[in-house]
């Protein structure tokens, strides 16, 4: 049944609180269990061997010696993952990337597996397998790629008619870019790199996998979703949907990292193989060298104004590398290089490009950073040229409704313009700075969207309710829809459990990506509630003897409506719950959606950073958030979610960073040598909450999770820029670089 | 009597036709017409597309209504994090 989704507008007494997490107590206790925390009897450890070549040819594999290793139960190679894809090039790249087949295709990649009693047979059973390399040249470089004489990573991908590593071209924009600049008074253009950076989640990725000889499995497993895992794996293996159970474990971070499969069918091979349940945990060199980093770029940007400040065109070239299989990231740059602004003139034309490293795949607002970095980074430049203040050169030229976005479509309400008025207002851009203290700030978009959601909501016989969801809880999304429940049903926050559900026992849920989990599950809730309301109005009519149009609900009873009832007291849901049993026994509500309509997302961010002449070392000083959440359900979660993308943001900014020897080989594949930020790198963060309804949510939400990833490389390259005076062009902006680019100042570069 | 409009990506299946003329009430209709008209625009939308009427992108709910004179946009389907 369709439901009205618009936004009404209506007061909150419980959503918008601040209650306890459900899941709090049992993850500073130890007592959640993550992907590594669940035990099966008999179960294996599973070991992946992996190419340490960059491009190498498969000749041979033996696994005779491992298989004959005392407590190796099963070995497992490109065979044993027959092709199953009837010509879906998607699930082959997949597949192919689950395990090699011919040709190894990056430093890391899957070449054979085992299961074996233990890890030390495990270990000791890779040793023994014997495989025959034909290293094959190898590019890494996403502007080496490109060229006409670089070694092709897929044969099948032709770009002109001819073998290329460019797998897609997009073009985005409208109106005549040539024309606009031409009426510029001032125009800039700069070239920028970004680095490839991993999402860094603290849990490795880790499963447990159990097939039987009847065909029937079981997958416990860490992801961001369970429901698209099963699909993807039963699709795989040639197995029927519906016996393959897949339940997601509590869920060490993700950001985008846990929404592909990357070994997960491997294990179930293993385990079919075996006839054993096989865990299989990754270490962190496997999960940065095998699992999926977000891209490395090359960018050049292009923006004229007038000295009033109009602008009056842009242009964006976006090289984004994708790893050994084509993504959509270079379209996604491109779709969101220009969409803070109102620009008559724009263009963006974005290509994806092959290089000998792991699959790319999302990281929290997927490529979004790197053209704001280079966008934004430029209208810093820009701002200063023509003599204006950054934040009023921002609003003025400002995406507002009504505006035709970059990418196409017409905005409704949204709120790049308010963020731009909190940042101008807000006390941090008053405070004085020291000695080579500067600060800067920038703006960033990201889509959001909803999708597929099924919801359950069951009401025992004490008044308690379980509230059954299908969205992985990645960042809090429990005690919100907790929140939701409690308020349309009228009863306190704490009588609610939240729950995600098994595959097993809910319909398709879409994976938690693109800060869906609050919109859509929100909206599956709410609908839900109201569904088991009806039903209760029901039961009370029923109990009265009237009709049930005589019945309202409101806060948290069922009310007689009219004098002829007026001698009946209201009824509560825990007496209509304790009544159920003879009332038509269980109560429970139930939606189904697709939950489209998500309303986009804008922040602005504000940075004040110290750099270290001597050493290139920058300290962040302070930071601010300041982002539209529609309505935001618990804040804590909100603002948890605005100082989490920032923090990440930094860490990218200033050093995190895949370094590649010249044999095409992962160099710092440690959090050692990867160096992601600890409470100590960072200030406290501060955040602001705006929320301007979004029209097609009941309650005006709109996903929160993402966005705040997408100012911080140019809100802290700006900010850098008005320390020490020079221009970052380069992420990270690690101390090395700062410091040559101090010195060529210095010496007059 | 809509005007689609096509993001650059995908107007290599419409013979790089950047606006359509089409007659449709909801997005399935709309996808379907535009698919007899331009076969090639089947593996595109089995790859994954979005429609944006007057502003909201639907990736999913084809019984969106398409009010006469939205403003429509055909879009690759975007993927998050």
């Amino acid at each position: 049944m369709a439901h009205d989704t618009s936004f009404t507008n209506q007061e909150f007494k419980v959503v918008g609180s601040r209650p306890p997490r459900p899941d709090g107590l049992d993850k500073v206790t130890g007592r959640a269990l993550f992907g590594a925390d669940t035990f099966a009897p008999g179960q294996l450890v599973g070991r992946i061997l992996r190419s340490p070549h960059a491009h190498a040819k498969i000749r041979k594999i033996d696994t005779s010696r491992a298989e004959k290793l005392k407590g190796v139960k099963a070995v497992i190679t490109s065979r044993d993952l027959p092709d199953l894809t009837n010509g879906n090039r998607g699930n082959f790249d997949i597949l192919e990337n689950c395990m090699a087949r011919d040709r190894a295709l990056y430093d890391g990649h899957a070449v054979a597996a085992v299961a074996a009693i233990d890890e030390q047979t495990a270990r000791k059973a890779l040793k023994l397998i014997k495989i025959d390399y034909k290293i094959l040249p190898h590019v890494t470089d996403v502007d080496k790629a490109m060229a006409a004489d670089a070694p092709i990573v897929q044969p099948h991908i032709r770009h002109d008619d001819k073998p290329s590593n460019i797998a897609n071209v997009s073009e985005f924009g409208h109106g005549d870019v040539d024309a606009g600049f031409d009426q510029a008074d001032v125009v800039i253009e700069k070239s920028y790199l970004t680095e490839q950076a991993h999402q860094g989640y603290i849990e490795p990725h880790a499963c447990l996998a159990s097939v039987g000889p009847d065909g029937q499995g079981e997958l416990w497993v860490t992801t961001q979703g369970h429901f698209t895992f099963r699909n993807v794996c039963a699709s795989l293996l040639g197995m029927d949907i519906a016996k393959l159970k897949v339940t997601s474990s509590e869920i060490g971070g993700g950001f985008g990292g846990k929404t592909h499969v990357w070994m997960e069918p491997v294990a179930l091979a293993l385990s079919r193989k075996a006839n054993r349940p096989v865990k299989l945990v990754m270490t962190r060199d496997e999960v940065f060298k095998a699992s999926g980093p977000t891209c490395s770029t090359s960018i050049d940007v292009k923006i004229g104004a007038k000295k009033d400040g109009t602008v009056t065109a842009a242009s964006a070239t976006l090289r984004y590398q994708d790893g050994a299989y084509p993504g959509p990231w270079g379209m996604l740059g491109a779709m969101t290089s220009w969409a803070c602004y109102d620009f008559e003139n724009v263009k963006s034309v974005a290509y994806d490009v092959l290089v000998n490293r792991p699959k790319v795949t999302a990281y929290r607002a997927p490529s979004a950073p790197m053209a704001a970095f280079a966008v934004e980074s430029t209208m810093d430049l820009l701002a200063k040229e023509i003599g204006m203040d950054p934040v009023e050169f921002r609003i003025k030229n400002a995406a507002k409704e009504g505006t035709r976005a970059s990418y196409g479509p017409t905005y409704g309400p949204i709120g790049i313009g308010p963020t731009l008025e909190a940042v101008k207002k807000h006390p941090h851009m008053k405070a004085k700075l020291g000695k080579n203290q500067g600060r800067g700030m920038a703006c960033g978009f990201w889509f959001n969207f909803g999708g597929q959601t099924c919801t359950d909501l069951n009401i025992g016989v004490d008044g308690t309710v379980n509230l059954t969801i299908g969205t992985v809880d990645v960042g809090g999304s429990r005690a919100s829809m907790s929140l939701i429940a409690a308020e349309e049903l009228g009863i306190p926050y704490e009588r609610i459990k939240c729950n995600v559900a098994d595959t097993a026992s809910l319909g398709h849920n879409d994976t938690t990506v693109g800060s869906r989990g609050t919109f859509s599950s929100g909206m599956a809730t709410i609908f839900a509630a109201r569904d088991a309301i009806d039903e209760m109005k029901e039961r009370a009519a029923k109990a009265w003897e009237i009709e049930v149009e005589d019945v309202e609900w409101r806060d948290g009873c069922a009310h007689a409506k009219g004098v002829a009832h007026s001698n009946l007291a209201p009824m509560s849901l825990k007496e209509i719950a304790a009544a159920s049993p003879t009332t038509g026994g269980p109560i429970a509500g139930h939606n189904e959606v697709v939950a489209d309509g998500a309303g986009v997302s804008f922040a602005s961010h504000i940075c004040d950073v110290e750099v270290d002449p001597e050493t290139g070392f920058t300290k962040v000083l302070r930071y601010t958030v300041v982002q539209d959440a529609g309505k935001a359900i618990h804040p804590d979660y909100v603002e948890g979610q605005f100082q989490g993308g920032a923090a990440q943001g930094i860490g990218w900014a200033l050093n995190e960073e895949y370094v590649y020897g010249e044999d095409g080989r992962l160099q710092n594949a440690s959090f050692l040598d990867y160096r992601i930020p600890v409470c100590s790198d960072l200030p406290y963060i501060d955040t602001v909450i705006l929320e301007i309804p979004n029209p097609n949510h009941p309650y005006g939400i709109r996903g929160v999770g993402e966005t705040s990833i997408v100012p911080p490389l140019a809100a802290i390259g700006n900010a850098v820029s008005n320390a020490v005076g020079v221009r970052l062009n380069h992420v990270p902006m690690s101390p090395p670089r700062i410091l040559k680019a101090i010195k060529e100042k210095q010496a007059g570069l | 009597m809509l005007e689609v409009s096509l993001s650059g990506s995908l107007r290599d299946a419409t013979d790089g036709a950047a606006s359509i003329e089409i007659e449709a009430r909801t997005i399935r209709e709309l996808l379907r017409k535009l698919v007899e008209r331009y076969p090639r625009l089947q593996s595109r939308i089995d790859e994954g597309v979005a429609v944006s009427v007057n502003g909201e992108i639907y990736r999913d709910n084809r019984d969106v209504p398409i009010p006469e004179g939205a403003e429509v946009f055909l879009l690759p389907r975007i993927q998050g994090g």
